[in-house]
């Protein structure tokens, strides 16, 4: 057993490897270099410059060129002529006579320049003190690492924000949750005890149906009829009034959209229990039915059940994206939201991670659950 | 002696379809969806200029309620006059019957394309790697194992910003990146699905016997393992359909949606402000196209497995 859990944890680590090398590929080398649109339009190369630099898109994407210690006499004898010559050359090829070349641009040339010339005269020594790790994959992983993400581009801190997020999300989510599963397996057992009657038929077409609505619909209508048209609730989270109230109209909402799908998924495993032959033999030997399901069924569903319910608990954390955002309940779902809106991809980038981690996490306590609670399931 | 004409797996599943009345109307509801799709197709690339699928045209004032009568002069008219629609119109006065018909492209060109780009990735990297096992198999459970560990939710949306952003210098607008972004992040089930699929099938005596002949590897995952498993990529495509349709909604409403032309997603998105004025007709057609092509496929789909795969079977 110990073995297993040692093996498991193992193998989180390319897996947490793996979701650092996405993210840096959809957010660094896809996303590219955002500083213009973080400065606005109208900005001047002065303070794309500066934004470049505090968010390190002017470091190089894996590994770049660096001005090896006392080099630097070297650099500031030959700069001016170096510009001048990169002018020259840039206006002869475009033609045009406003050609512009940043010191930065012309350091970058030099310095690359220096660095093939040292490759083809063999100074191996030279060659490798101009090179530098100091690059934009290596950060990613400095920040995922030290769970230092940084500041969003509203200037907060990322770590504060998300903290802010959790509590909201799980007030929202953990209400819903209980609810969902509570109804949706009491109607499962009832309706694997009835099936094959139209009952049964009636409920199944029923949940198809329910899942068969989209889920904004579902929300937009709760929304109208039951906060605005009847007042029954608030239509926005206020946090001047007691939470539950703001909880209530939106947990009810979740419930409602998810039942037909987890009704469907906890019939099918009361099925699988039903049709086992120990039941058959509780009921045999005369036994009441509720007795039946309650005590014999239900327990021998609860594996499956126990593990759907250790794999929700990080989407629970994760808030609800569309309920969070139209109630106005500022949990992390909300924060997505905003993200995606103000193309955040700091943010977007330090949920994704954490969000996998928690996931890898609770994938590998319900494998450990499992094994442990079900003595047929081997450890290889 | 005359040979024994044997039924192919197909052709029995076929036939057991056949008997179920059912799904044979579902069946025929997503044709309908098809057809349609296909047509307002034809249409815009032939130039036919039908009148049902001329969303753009103005047909009357803003927000006229379904069935009601008004008068009004249409741009370019001086004469006034009466008019009614069957589903009403919307801000502009377009007709919302013509955007929800419209939509049925928009959401079945979603939904194909993404379908076809997740099969595309996903059933040719579970073959490669159920059939050769060892290090090919572990490096692709690997990085199916890395995506799926990525909340779906937030690796769509992180594929659609990112897409729509900077795709390396590309223009990628409206629903190309909507089933671009689906498309590349949901084929981790049905990867999972065919390798699991291939690991059971493998050592099977047709295999064997293939590879008695001297058949390659390629041709034997390809032209003798694939079509063994070809009914679990239908079974799984015709649900993973419904899916996309309602992922396509989503993204819409975080405006990562088409933004030029009617789709259903946007329309539902509308209702947002729309119903505090009592209108409430355009999330209505959409919602209730949504939900009979999802039914339908729901439906059917299930339908698809019990008679195509019995042991898959549920319930």
């Amino acid at each position: 057993m110990t073995a297993y859990i040692i093996r498991r944890l193992l193998y989180m680590i390319p897996v947490v490897i793996g979701v650092l090398l996405v993210t840096f590929c959809l957010f660094t080398l896809v996303g590219g270099d955002i500083s213009q649109q973080i400065a606005g339009k109208n900005a001047d190369a002065e303070t794309i410059a500066e934004i470049r630099h505090e968010y390190g898109f002017d470091k190089p994407l894996f590994a770049g060129y660096k001005l090896p210690e006392g080099d630097e006499q070297l650099w500031e004898s030959e700069k001016e002529a170096f510009i001048q010559n990169l002018k020259a050359e840039a206006i002869e090829k475009s033609g045009s006579e406003e050609v512009s070349v940043t010191e930065y641009d012309a350091k970058k040339k030099w310095l690359s320049q220096r660095f093939w010339k040292g490759i083809k005269q063999g100074k191996l020594k030279q060659v490798l003190s101009m090179l530098t790790f100091d690059s934009q994959f290596l950060d990613h992983f400095k920040k995922a690492f030290t769970f230092n993400f940084g500041r969003a581009l509203d200037r907060e801190k990322i770590g504060e924000k998300i903290a802010r997020g959790v509590g909201p999300s799980l007030a929202l989510t953990v209400p819903m949750f209980i609810g969902t599963v509570v109804i949706s397996i009491s109607f499962a057992l009832i309706v694997a005890f009835l099936r094959g009657t139209v009952w049964d038929h009636t409920i199944v077409i029923l949940c198809v149906a329910g899942m068969s609505i989209p889920y904004l619909s579902f929300i937009i209508f709760g929304q109208y009829y039951f906060a605005y048209k009847l007042d029954w609730f608030p239509i926005f989270y206020d946090p001047s009034r007691p939470m539950y109230l703001s909880i209530v109209l939106p947990a009810l909402i979740g419930i409602v959209a998810g039942l037909g799908t987890n009704l469907r998924f906890y019939r099918t495993i009361m099925l699988d229990e039903i049709r086992n032959d120990y039941v058959r033999t509780a009921f045999a030997k005369g036994l009441a039915t509720p007795k039946v399901l309650f005590k014999h069924v239900l327990k021998n569903a609860m594996i499956p059940i126990v593990t759907n319910v250790v794999l929700s608990i990080p989407y629970l954390i994760l808030g609800s994206l569309l309920l969070e955002r139209f109630f106005g309940i500022p949990g992390l779902g909300y924060l997505m939201i905003e993200a995606i809106n103000a193309r955040d991809f700091f943010v977007l980038n330090a949920m994704t991670f954490i969000m996998a981690l928690l996931i890898a996490f609770f994938t590998l306590v319900t494998d450990i659950c499992y094994a442990w609670v079900d003595p047929r399931v081997k450890f290889d | 002696m005359r040979p024994v004409k044997g039924r192919s797996l197909w052709a029995d599943g076929i036939r057991r379809l056949r008997k179920r009345n059912f799904a044979m109307i579902c069946f025929g509801i997503v044709l309908v969806y098809f057809i349609l799709a296909g047509i307002i197709f034809l249409d815009e690339v032939f130039n036919w200029n039908l009148k049902a699928f001329q969303w753009n045209e103005i047909v009357g004032p803003s927000y006229q309620a379904p069935m009601a009568e008004y008068t009004w002069t249409p741009e370019g008219q001086t004469e006034s006059r009466t008019d009614w629609t069957l589903f009403g119109t919307d801000f502009l006065g377009r007709s919302t019957l013509r955007k929800t018909i419209y939509g049925a492209k928009t959401s079945v060109t979603v939904a194909l394309c993404a379908s076809f780009i997740s099969l595309l990735i996903g059933v040719p990297l579970g073959a490669i790697a159920g059939y050769f096992r060892g290090w090919v198999d572990d490096v692709i459970v690997w990085f199916y194992t890395t995506l799926g560990t990525i909340p779906y939710i937030l690796l769509v949306m992180a594929f659609a910003v990112v897409l729509r952003e900077n795709a390396f210098g590309w223009e990628i607008r409206g629903i190309t990146a909507v089933y671009l972004a689906i498309g590349l992040t949901s084929w981790v089930g049905i990867c999972r699905l065919i390798r699991g699929e291939i690991i059971k099938r493998k050592e099977g005596e047709y295999v064997l016997a293939a590879r008695a002949l001297g058949c390659s590897n390629g041709r034997i995952i390809f032209k003798h393992l694939l079509p063994n498993v070809f009914h679990v990529i239908i079974i799984n495509f015709s649900l993973r359909f419904v899916s996309f349709i309602h992922a396509e909604v989503i993204l819409s409403f975080l405006g990562l949606g088409e933004t030029d032309k009617p789709s259903w997603g946007a329309m539902i998105d509308a209702a947002r402000t729309e119903l505090a004025r009592n209108v409430w007709w355009e999330m209505a057609a959409a919602t209730v196209a949504i939900f009979f092509i999802s039914l339908a496929l729901n439906i059917f789909g299930d339908a698809l497995r019990d008679c195509l795969d019995p042991k898959l079977r549920t319930d």
